[in-house]
């Protein structure tokens, strides 16, 4: 077990959201095709509140704290807040678009010791990043801050979401962050929007598509291990929760809402009118998600995939019910294996 | 100079928290995780740069855990070695500023 999984342990064992992430805006000044968020900004907190919010979360336990939006950095007082949360000793990971980064705002980064900056890039085409985000010239802009961030010595993970419009870069994007000398992840899942509009969701990558993702040993590893069929449940994965969130996790919007995850808009109070305490501690709906365990799921704890499945309960939730499958993952789970999902066969009848 | 008469202060360069009664620790310099026990916590929480390590020892360790003086500096040395190492505590033979902790 490494020392990250018994951190992580303890935390859920004491009841500390070890991981945090604070939206400090929506607004944002590219207009990303997938992009799950609405970009009004009327009603975010203000600086005071940020900084309480912030002050909160040290108190509650938060060691991981990300940074992010909307764009953060379209806030003029977004180093204040770095500046203020370095102070109170938080990991601090910034998720950006980097448009806005030039060779002193990365200084001020490297200074401040924040630990990862996290990009979205979706091509090495700016033809197809830019269409993507919608903001001319972005792809052109977001690599050169990169460079500065790299030459200023600071980590930086880009994130590749793919989706049809760019499904054949992947491998591109990849050579790019390995030129580039930073750490490269891909995301295959496009999520809901958050007022519940799913049609973006058909912007993913399905079927064959998701399958040659999934067969690709650069972006998952050894293929043979990822992709075979695990038939075989043990106790310990029906007794546990199938992911961190309200757990160890936890989500603050602009405007002070707490959910469990930003994937999870379950909604678990308003920092305006509770404490961060109050609410991690007393909600209803924070306190019936800890209560739920693999083996309460009526379909998922049947699945031939349940020891592997990446089910997001945040996804299960957009479509309804909190403890039923997310057909994004039952599709992830089948382009792996080739074996259909129990909650694929449930929809159309299996069973 | 005994190696209890010298200062230790924390860098402004790492991320930490208190996780029970343990403390983890993160150097943003190289991403090295440690993760203290109860006795390294103690001095972690009292490294301020101005208190001599021996009176750390006497007055936390050696009073909240039992453990001898002799025995707590050697075990200290080997611990506050460990984190100088990588940047994570500052040891100076004078007092340490808190705008120098960077």
């Amino acid at each position: 077990m490494s020392l990250l999984e018994e951190m992580n342990g303890k935390a859920t064992a004491l009841g500390i959201p070890l991981s945090s992430q604070l939206d400090i805006t929506w607004r944002c000044n590219e207009r990303c095709v997938h992009c799950y968020l609405d970009h009004d900004g009327k009603g975010e907190m203000s600086i005071a509140e940020i900084k309480d919010v912030i002050r909160q979360l040290a108190e509650s336990g938060t060691f991981f704290l990300s940074i992010s939006g909307g764009e953060p950095l379209l806030r003029r007082d977004c180093f204040e807040i770095l500046e203020y949360a370095r102070s109170l000793r938080f990991n601090v990971k910034l998720k950006t678009n980097a448009v806005m980064i030039g060779p002193k705002e990365a200084q001020r980064l490297r200074e401040l010791g924040i630990e990862q900056i996290q990009i979205s890039v979706y091509s090495h085409r700016a033809e197809i990043h830019d269409a993507i985000t919608k903001l001319p010239g972005s792809l052109k802009r977001t690599l050169n801050a990169i460079r500065l961030l790299r030459a200023e010595g600071l980590k930086v993970s880009i994130t590749h979401v793919m989706m049809q419009q760019n499904a054949s870069d992947g491998m591109a994007v990849r050579q790019l962050a390995q030129d580039l000398g930073v750490a490269f992840v891909i995301d295959p899942t496009i999520t809901p929007k958050l007022n519940g509009d799913r049609s973006i969701v058909t912007l993913g990558l399905i079927g064959s598509a998701l399958k040659e993702v999934f067969q690709t040993e650069e972006f998952v590893g050894n293929v043979e291990e990822y992709c075979a069929p695990v038939s075989t449940v043990d106790e310990d994965v029906l007794n546990s929760s199938s992911c961190s969130a309200g757990h160890t996790l936890v989500y603050v919007s602009p405007f002070g809402d707490v959910y469990p995850c930003v994937q999870f808009p379950m909604p678990c109070g308003n920092l305006r009118e509770q404490t961060f305490r109050e609410i991690w501690r007393g909600s209803a709906a924070l306190t019936e998600l800890r209560s739920i365990q693999v083996r309460d799921l009526p379909t998922c704890s049947h699945c031939d995939h349940v020891s592997y499945c990446s089910r997001c309960p945040g996804l299960a939730y957009m479509e309804g019910d909190m403890r039923g499958p997310s057909s994004a993952d039952c599709k992830k789970s089948e382009a792996r294996t080739g074996i259909r999902s129990a909650g694929q066969r449930h929809k159309v009848g299996y069973c | 100079m005994q190696f209890t008469d010298k200062y230790v202060a924390k860098s402004s360069h790492i991320a930490s928290r208190m996780l029970g009664d343990e403390s983890i620790i993160m150097s943003s310099v190289d991403s090295t995780l440690f993760a203290l026990n109860p006795t390294g916590t103690v001095i972690w929480e009292a490294a301020d740069g101005t208190t001599p390590l021996s009176r750390i020892l006497e007055e936390k360790v050696c009073a909240e855990f039992d453990v001898t003086f002799e025995q707590a500096s050697i075990d200290a040395k080997e611990f506050i070695d460990k984190l100088a190492e990588h940047g994570i505590l500052l040891v100076s033979d004078l007092p340490i500023p808190s705008k120098e902790v960077s």
